[in-house]
Parts: structure tokens; C-alpha cells; sequence
């Protein structure tokens, strides 16, 4: 299927031109790339870039395609594992998602992504095109996707600002989301003025498959077909390359382009339906999707991964805006598109599925038994490079780290030196004063507008620990996920808040009787240029990967997302780490709120004062400094495996982990959960793990977990948490005739005005 | 007893409305929206989802359809159909249903356990529901605003064709708080809400009792099973 | 190359959410002399020849039966654009 080229008059620059004229001057630094980098790519050639090639490696080498700042940490995912760890992994990091066995001949690949600044530019189609490309992550792995959840990071709640991204951001997850199909189980919601004009949108999806489905992004066979297809190619995002405009100027002059994507989510929809059809029907032997650097990526990284090359005609592509030059389609950023490596005997039944659902596509040329990527416009040769130098052999920094100068009178300045309550009244107020506060409030304004029905498989979703969804329909096997970070820790602690945003994740999915098997990241942090945050990536990276080892659960693949700063002034750095679960049966999960009359409340752990860092210190006395709580993985790993094992005995009836806010907001949560009161003390904490009134309230001590169990399996449980080395103290009881939780000697709140202060923050900030 | 269910491109709980009518004891049977061969099936399942985008006019498009006009023909005659979301919005763009369905009132998409009143049992659709009963349904929708002239308001409650009313809260502007409606004979029906996810313990909405327990949406489909072998 | 123009708006009488939405927004911000806001479409149908006296005609039909509902939607205007 060749295109007639566009009879505009267009200069195009060519190899041959490139040969011509050596010295010619090239805007490599408004491309963003780095004088040596520039020379480099010159001696890899042997002679200047064409602009084709010079927009293709700047964008690939750009810190976003390339993880030229991060890559010497992020080895240690992959070097800090034993064998044991590996067992479950089918596809390791590399690849567009991760891999992992759940039994029963089935996988489940899941990755979590940045899509932070277009986000702040424009929040609607930012968040939409997020969604859209986690997704065809996903997809791209030979999976049908089931499920998503997204990780919000929002400025100050009452600064006007915060409403447009909230709003816009909150829309396009919605929109887009909903739209695919794809219930939305779970995620975060946070609210610090540090994000103010960095906020941060991760979103992630889950797709699973049978085990012979997987597929991968490789052309490895000389002679198959290299196939566009699903959306037409536009001028999305492609605002940077605009510079090189001026290397095809004409008469008619360069027009403006946007540098922002925008997503359909229908043609994603029906994009799905008809690659799963073509993958079951066996017509195609590598897939990629296409996201960052389009075109360039996907012919380069298929080419690279197959360890063979490609010749295309660039021509070729279907184009919504004739007026695009050569360089504008490799960089373009238009969504919904993927492209297949299809063999030549099945290209007649590719036609077949892919008509049947409409979806337009281009034979852009074919797989070739040379390390080389050919690509033309018409009979003129625009690029010629090696694939791997393009995909793979970036650039690797070895960025300057210095410890921060900050650091260690921030980590002295401890949150005992705040004036702490004195009287029962005072506390009930600040415990009051936190439920309702934007960051311990009720999230439904937000996840109300998702759907969480749609596939009719989620057994967990908000505002229970994780999301859970059923993947067997025949024997209920299913899986949980969890994603967490505490930024403020991060800030204290990079290496230990890294370690506890893996033990907080690890623990959201225990509580619901899954097993934790596989870990995903999306590490959040400021500008690698200054030395001081790369010491805070380098603490980080280094404390996820100890923590997965001690843990026993392997990184499966993540994301990096830099440069989240405005001026001086860097976000907390803000590794959000996602954990999955197994269940063999989603009948067994627990859920994190109690809704039986009678039952005792136990908190397994034990508590500390550990206020540095906490909610009641940040949103209560603005005061961020000291020590984040002590992570202690064996005993993280002791809970873990005492509720999966009372899970398969049913003998518990609800677990809610204990943080964000301390004990005193996840009891209050727990009983807002259905709304059904109790009676709790906590004099006995207080006794003997020696803390005061304060602490027992607010400490984010971690390892700790409030559950609820019926009378008759009392006993049992008790026994099985000193078999266990649990720490077991019981706090309450649980009563469905009262309308009120009451703490003894501190107040008793009736559930109605609870719940009205801490529904109503949401609404009556964005309503 | 075999239940068709239609895909338009863009539809998304079709496989949903499937797992319903074999939990209610029928054979489901997919059909494609371009095909005007419905199978020789006894009634049939517009699901929900965002047909075509809702380009145009939600469920204008798929109202074209080879499958759709192919329903109406069959409709005229007496077979079942059950509308549901944007299923509705196919069935009233088709004018197999008088009125039209609008964007929120609140202008966002919202997703939340729906409690409805059971205002006619009579239909193929809810003969197994007790007159009056208050069910709890699933609703999740953007564009569920039932909009009618006050001549066809009239006419629908004179002839008794409003099937469920919202109760408690009214999620979207609908007028009369109508959440789902019949033709004269009683054989279409089309709601908002989505009965598909209330009908495996487990899955659906909270009860009292139990964590997503709800399973009010199943005798929609047993009721259609009911009516087919009666008649 | 000429075309035919669709204008469709919402029906008088009926709540046009997304009007209202953007009349509260626009006084939000200032502009308290405008009284009310209603949203409609325009839809460019494209021809590749001439348009003739039948092709409006069709126009006009399809206007009604298919491109608006005439249960929530008027067509207001349909006429040839160069």
C-alpha cells in the first residue's frame, strides 16, 4: 500500500545531503541534546545526522526514552534478586511490562506510569492519554487488560490552581477509563503544597492472559511485514520538533504544533477488541504499542529487540494532516496506534480482523537480515542507523550526588518539640480536625466517578486496601494490588521511605488474604541535574531493591519519571511502589471495614512513638522534620503470612492496615466503612508498648494492622498469633446497635456527624 | 432459551449482560451489530457501554444498525427487549421508547449503588419483582437524563409504562425521576441502571448482611425466562 | 469545494446542562450581562461536485431524520456554504 506523497513542495533532508554537507549547523541543543551527545551520534554514523535522524535520536536519548540518569540504579532491580524470587516471573524488566505467573496456566502483567507534567499543561487530556498509554502497555504484552488504578498528587487543596488540575485530572481518568471499559480498583490521593506546579499522575493497569498468549515487541524474522495500524498520524505532541521546521521550511512556512497528545478512548476500545483477536488468531509475531517518541521507537525498538533490522517507507503512514514533514511523523505522539511485525502468509486474515472492526493500517515495509534501520520518503533515504544505538545504547550518566545540606537539621528537628494535646477534649478535636482534613477524607468525589462494576470481576475496590479482580471465573483465582508512597518519609528518609512504601504496599495487600508475589514502581523525583536529588534517587532506588530482596518479591518493571520541579523548589521525592497479590479464591478476601455485631477488634503490632512525619505533624503543625517511622521487613513479612494463613481459615472478618493518620483514623475508617459502630480502648496499648495519649492516637508506627474476629474463633486466632511472634492486643468489640465509636476516655462520636465531616471536605472544595 | 447480545463497537458490558443470562439459567448468544441475523434467539440484550464513541448523539449511531433495525422489527411482533445504559439511549434513539436521554444535571459521570422502585411487574422484564419493591441497582452513567414532553410524561403514567423510579437520590436530572420505562405492550424495556452487576454474590452491591452481596439485578433476566416458556 | 451546513440546536424549552454549566462559569468570571448560554452543533456536510437543489433537499432530510432527535433537538438552519 504505497501513498502518493504530498504534492507539496517539501525539502527533505536526505543521507546523501547529509554527505554533502558535513559542517552544516543542526539545532541539536534546542532538541535537547548535549554537544557530546551530538558528537557521539556523528561518530556512530560517520557523518552529520540527517534532521530525521538527529529528531529520532534526540528524542530517544531524551531522559524519558532513554533512562540515561537512572539506569545505573535501576540495575539493582534486576541484580538484587535470587532465584527464588524469579520463580513466578515469566517477563522481567526491559520489556513493556512485567510478567508474572499466578497458576492455573494464567499470567498477569501490570506496570504503573508517570504522565506528570503534560498533566500540569493540560490536566484533561494529560490524565486521558496516561490512561491510554498504560493500557496499551498492557495490551502489547498479549493481554487483555482488566483493571486500573491511578496515584494523584495535588497541590495545596485551597489554592485556586489545585481546582483546574483536579478537575481536569479527575475528568480525563474518568472519560478515558470508562470509556475503555476497564474498572477503576483503587489508588491514592494526596494534597501537599511541594506539588503545587509538579503534580503527580501515575496510572496503572493490570491485563491477563494464559500463559502461551504473551507476546513480545521483537521482529526477529527477516522478510515479515512492519504494520501501522489504529489510529491515523497527527501532529500530537510533537511541539519540541518543531524546530526542526525550520530545516524544511518552504514558502508556505512551518505551522504551530501542540505540544500536548490528545486521546480517543472509543478508538483505543475497539483497538483493544481487534488486537485480541488478532493475537488469537495467531496472525502476528511481535507487537509494540506506540507511546513516547512514536514511530522512532517502535521501528527502532523492534528492530533492536529482534536483533535484525528494518527498511521502511515512511510515506507510507496514514496521516490526518498532509502538511506533516518527514521528521514531524517519526516524532509524532498520536495515540491509539500499534504496530505489528505480521508474517507474509497471514497478512490476508491481519486484513480480515482488522477490517471487520474498522481500524485503518499501513504495510510501512519489512524485516530485514541487516543491524540496520533504512527509512525512506519515496526514493529518498532519510534515515540510516543502527537500530541498538537509536533504542538501547543511549547515553548512561553517572550524575554528580551530593548529600543535601539540608539534611541533617531537618532530620533534627524532631516532632517532639511540638506542644502535643493536653486534655481528652483537645485530642478529639485534633482527631476530629484530621478525619476531616483533604488528605484523611473521604475520597467518593473522586472515585464515584469511576466505574468499578464494569467486567463484572472486582471483588475489592475503593476505599477497601486494594483492588482486587477475579481472573478465573471457574475456580475464582485472583489477584490484588496496592500502590503506596509517603513522600514526606521519602524527604526525612529517602532509603527508609522507600523501604516503607514497599512495607505499606506489601501490607495493603496482605489484609485482604492475597499473597504478595511482584513489585512495580514509579519513582517521582526533581531535576537529576541537581546532585542533591540524585542522592535522594540513589537512597531510594537502593532501599526498594534491599527491601524487595529481604521481602522476597522481584520488580517487574516501573517507570522514572525527572524534572518534577518548578524553579529551585523539588517535590518530595516520591517512589510509588505497587505491589501485587495472589488469591487462590477472591471468595476468601477480607474486606476493611467490620460489619458483624459482636466481634472483637484486635490491633496486631506494636506501637511506638514515631510522630516525625506523620499526618498529625504535617497537616495538624505544618512541621515536617526528624526520623520516618522504623521499618522492620521480617516483622512486615510475620503479618503478611499470619493473615494470609487466617484468611484460608476464614476466621477473620475484617483487616485494615494501620497508617496514614495513625490508629486513631483507621478505627474511624473502619467503622465508617458500613457504618457500624464500637466501643474501643486504648489504655492497654498505651500500657505496654509505653506511649501516651498522643502517640497512641497519631503514631504511623509501621507493621500494624486492626482486625475485627467473630466470638467463635477467638481462641484460634489468638493461638495463631503467638505461634506466629505476632504481637496481639485486643481494643474493642464491635456493636451494630450503636450509632457511635466510642474511644474510652477520650470521646464518643456519633457516627453521623464523623461521617458528614469527613464526606463533605471534597465536595465543598471541588463540588 | 436463547438471549441474544449485541456489540456495537465501543459496547462494554456485553460479556456482562452474557454471565447474567447464564447465571439466570439461559443460553446467551453474542451478535454482531453489523449482522442482521439475530439467530432465531426468544429476546434479546442491548448492553451498555459508549457505542460509537456516543459520537453524535449517544446511541444514534448504533440506532442504524443492521442488528438494531433488525429489533425493531422483531420488537413490533412481540419479542423481548431489554435496554440497559446506553442500551436505553439505542432503544429510544430507534423510537422503540418515546423521550430522550440527556447529559447529567451534575455534568459528571457518576458510579453508585442505585436504590429503584419497582413501579410495573407486569412487563417480560419484572414479572418476578412484587409491585412496589425496592431493589438496588448499579448506575453508572454520564448522559442518563430522561428528558419527555409534558404530553408523553402524562401519557407514560396514565398507561402505567414507568417500570423503576429513582428513590433516595435522583443521580442524574431525570425527569419524574424516571430511571427506566416500556413500550405499550410490555415487551421492551430500557433503564439506566445496570442490572448485570447485581447478580453474583460477591460482585455486586453492599447489603446489610454482606460486602457486595447484592444480586437484585438477577430477576430481570429469570423473569424473561419466565415469560418466554409461559408463552 | 462547497458544502452544506447543519445547525442543530436544543430544544427551547429543555435544560441544556452544559449551557448552564458555562453561563455559571462565564459570570464567574465576570461577565454578569450575559444572561444565559445554549450549546448546539454545526455540521459540515462535504461534497466533491456542485451541490444541487436535490442535494439540499436530502440534507435537510437527514438533518431530521438522522443527525438530530427531534425529541430533544430543533435543526435551526440548513443552507449551502462555499
Amino acid at each position: 500500500m504505497t501513498t502518493e506523497i504530498s504534492t507539496r513542495p517539501m525539502h527533505v533532508d536526505t543521507v546523501t545531503q547529509a554527505l554533502a554537507d558535513p559542517e552544516k549547523s543542526q539545532p541539536w541543543a534546542e532538541l535537547g541534546l548535549k554537544q557530546d551527545e551530538y558528537l557521539e551520534i556523528k561518530n556512530i554514523l560517520g557523518r552529520r545526522p540527517t534532521s530525521s535522524e538527529l529528531a529520532m535520536y534526540s528524542v530517544m536519548w531524551s531522559e524519558h526514552c532513554s533512562y540515561k540518569s537512572s539506569k545505573i540504579y535501576l540495575r539493582q532491580f534486576g541484580e538484587k534478586v535470587t532465584p527464588e524470587m524469579k520463580k513466578h516471573l515469566m517477563v522481567g524488566m526491559g520489556e513493556n511490562a512485567g510478567v508474572v505467573d499466578i497458576g492455573e496456566g494464567l499470567a498477569v502483567t501490570f506496570k504503573v506510569e508517570s504522565h506528570n507534567h503534560p498533566s500540569y499543561i493540560e490536566p484533561f487530556q494529560g490524565a486521558a492519554t496516561g490512561v491510554g498509554g498504560i493500557v496499551r502497555d498492557i495490551l502489547t504484552m498479549g493481554a487483555r487488560p482488566i483493571a486500573i488504578m491511578d496515584q494523584l498528587r495535588f497541590g495545596a487543596p485551597e489554592h485556586p490552581d489545585t481546582a483546574r488540575v483536579v478537575h481536569g485530572v479527575v475528568e480525563g481518568i474518568s472519560f478515558y477509563g470508562n470509556c475503555l471499559g476497564l474498572p477503576n480498583i483503587g489508588g491514592e490521593t494526596v494534597f501537599d503544597s511541594v506539588y503545587q506546579g509538579n503534580p503527580l499522575v501515575n496510572a496503572l493497569s493490570i491485563g491477563s492472559m494464559k500463559h502461551e498468549d504473551i507476546k513480545l515487541a521483537k521482529a526477529s524474522n527477516p522478510g515479515d511485514l512492519v504494520i501501522l495500524f489504529g489510529a491515523r498520524t497527527g501532529a500530537d505532541g510533537i511541539g519540541g520538533v518543531s524546530v526542526l521546521a525550520s530545516e524544511t521550511f518552504d514558502a508556505s512556512g512551518p505551522t504551530k504544533r501542540p505540544a500536548v497528545q490528545v486521546g480517543d478512548p472509543f478508538a483505543e476500545k475497539v483497538l483493544i477488541e481487534c488486537c485480541l483477536e488478532l493475537f488469537h488468531a495467531g496472525v502476528v509475531a511481535g507487537i509494540q504499542d506506540l507511546g513516547g517518541a512514536g514511530i522512532s521507537c517502535a521501528t527502532s525498538e523492534l528492530a533492536s529487540n529482534g536483533g535484525k533490522g528494518m527498511r521502511v517507507q515512511l510515506q507510507n503512514v496514514l496521516l490526518r494532516d498532509e502538511s506533516l514533514t518527514p521528521e514531524e511523523i517519526l516524532m509524532s505522539e498520536s495515540q491509539e496506534r500499534m504496530c505489528a511485525i505480521v508474517p507474509v502468509g497471514k497478512l490476508k486474515a491481519f486484513v480480515e480482523i482488522v477490517s471487520k472492526w474498522e481500524v485503518e493500517y499501513s504495510v510501512l515495509g519489512d524485516v530485514i537480515d541487516e543491524d540496520r534501520l533504512y527509512i525512506n520518503w519515496g526514493d529518498q533515504e532519510i534515515v540510516n542507523v543502527p537500530p541498538r544505538t537509536v533504542a538501547h545504547d543511549g547515553p548512561v550518566y553517572e550524575r554528580p550526588v551530593t548529600y543535601p545540606s539540608y539534611q541533617d537539621a531537618l532530620n533534627a528537628d524532631s516532632s517532639k518539640s511540638l506542644k502535643r494535646a493536653e486534655t481528652p477534649a483537645e485530642l478529639a478535636e485534633q482527631l476530629l480536625k484530621l478525619i476531616s482534613s483533604p488528605n484523611q477524607a473521604d475520597k467518593s468525589w473522586i472515585t464515584a466517578q469511576y466505574d468499578h462494576y464494569v467486567m463484572g470481576n472486582t471483588a475489592l475496590a475503593m476505599p477497601d486496601d486494594s483492588g482486587m479482580v477475579r481472573v478465573s471465573e471457574t475456580t475464582g483465582l485472583g489477584v490484588a494490588l496496592a500502590t503506596d508512597a509517603n513522600g514526606k518519609y521519602c524527604y526525612l528518609n529517602p532509603y527508609e521511605g522507600a523501604r516503607q512504601a514497599l512495607a505499606e504496599a506489601y501490607r495493603n495487600v496482605a489484609v485482604t488474604g492475597a499473597v504478595p508475589r511482584a513489585v512495580t514502581n514509579c519513582l517521582n523525583f526533581g531535576s537529576p541535574e541537581n546532585p542533591e536529588v540524585m542522592w535522594q534517587f540513589k537512597e531510594a532506588t537502593a532501599g526498594l531493591a534491599d527491601a524487595c530482596l529481604e521481602l522476597g518479591i522481584p520488580v517487574t518493571g516501573g517507570n522514572v519519571s525527572f524534572y518534577n520541579q518548578s524553579g529551585d523548589r523539588a517535590i518530595y521525592p516520591t517512589p510509588v511502589v505497587g505491589v501485587l497479590g495472589v488469591i487462590d479464591n477472591v471468595a476468601r478476601r477480607i474486606p476493611s471495614g467490620w460489619q458483624d455485631d459482636g466481634n472483637n477488634i484486635y490491633l496486631l503490632g506494636t506501637s511506638y512513638d514515631e510522630l516525625d512525619g506523620s499526618a498529625w505533624a504535617k497537616d495538624l503543625y505544618d512541621h515536617l522534620g526528624g526520623q520516618p517511622p522504623k521499618v522492620d521487613l521480617k516483622k512486615e513479612k510475620q503479618l503478611g503470612d499470619l493473615l494470609h494463613g487466617a484468611a484460608m481459615q476464614g476466621i477473620i472478618e475484617s483487616a485494615h492496615d494501620v497508617s496514614d493518620g495513625g490508629l486513631g483514623i483507621a478505627v474511624i475508617e473502619s467503622a465508617l466503612r458500613f457504618n457500624v459502630g464500637a466501643r474501643v480502648w486504648f489504655t492497654e496499648v498505651m500500657e505496654r508498648d509505653n506511649i501516651d495519649a498522643t502517640a497512641v492516637l497519631f503514631s504511623e508506627s509501621q507493621a500494624r494492622v486492626i482486625v475485627t474476629v467473630g466470638r467463635e474463633d477467638d481462641v484460634k486466632f489468638q493461638a495463631l498469633c503467638e505461634a506466629r511472634g505476632v504481637p496481639c492486643l485486643r481494643i474493642g468489640v464491635t456493636d451494630k446497635s450503636s450509632d457511635s465509636i466510642e474511644i474510652k476516655d477520650l470521646a464518643t462520636f456519633s457516627l453521623n456527624e464523623v461521617r458528614e465531616a469527613w464526606r463533605k471536605t471534597l465536595p465543598e472544595l471541588f463540588g | 432459551m436463547k438471549i441474544g447480545v449485541i456489540t456495537y463497537p465501543g459496547t462494554l458490558d456485553d460479556r456482562d449482560a452474557q454471565r447474567a443470562i447464564r447465571l439466570a439459567g439461559g443460553t446467551p448468544v453474542p451478535l454482531w451489530h453489523a449482522d442482521s441475523d439475530l439467530k432465531k434467539v426468544d429476546a434479546v440484550v442491548l448492553p451498555g457501554g459508549f457505542s460509537y464513541g456516543d459520537y453524535l448523539r449517544c446511541g444514534a449511531i448504533a440506532a442504524q444498525a443492521p442488528a438494531t433495525q433488525e429489533v425493531v422489527k422483531l420488537a413490533a411482533q412481540g419479542l423481548p427487549v431489554l435496554g440497559i445504559c446506553n442500551g436505553f439511549q439505542v432503544l429510544v434513539e430507534a423510537h422503540l421508547l418515546p423521550g430522550g436521554l440527556i447529559r447529567n444535571e451534575k455534568q459528571h459521570f457518576i458510579c453508585r449503588d442505585q436504590k429503584l422502585r419497582v413501579e410495573n411487574n407486569q412487563t417480560a422484564w419484572t414479572n418476578l419483582f412484587d409491585k412496589d419493591q425496592e431493589i438496588t441497582i448499579p448506575l453508572k452513567n454520564g448522559e442518563g437524563g430522561y428528558i419527555a414532553s409534558k404530553e408523553t410524561l402524562k401519557m407514560l403514567e396514565a398507561e402505567n409504562r414507568v417500570v423503576f423510579r429513582y428513590l433516595d437520590l435522583n443521580p442524574n436530572g431525570s425527569m419524574s425521576d424516571i430511571a427506566g420505562l416500556t413500550n405499550e405492550r410490555g415487551n421492551v424495556l430500557g433503564l439506566m441502571p445496570h442490572p448485570e452487576h447485581a447478580v453474583e454474590p460477591g460482585f455486586g452491591p453492599d447489603t446489610d448482611i454482606a460486602m457486595r452481596s447484592g444480586t437484585d439485578g438477577l430477576k430481570f433476566f429469570e423473569s424473561v425466562l419466565k415469560a418466554l416458556v409461559n408463552a | 469545494m462547497p458544502k452544506i451546513i447543519v445547525e442543530i440546536m436544543p430544544k427551547q424549552d429543555l435544560l441544556d446542562p452544559q449551557g448552564k454549566a458555562v453561563a455559571n462559569a462565564l459570570s464567574r468570571s465576570g461577565n454578569k450581562n450575559i444572561s444565559n448560554v445554549r450549546i448546539g452543533k454545526r455540521i459540515e456536510l462535504h461534497f466533491d461536485t456542485e451541490v444541487t437543489d436535490a442535494d439540499l433537499e436530502n440534507a435537510k432530510a437527514l438533518a431530521a431524520s438522522f443527525l438530530s432527535n427531534d425529541v430533544i433537538e430543533d435543526v435551526v438552519n440548513v443552507f449551502i456554504e462555499a
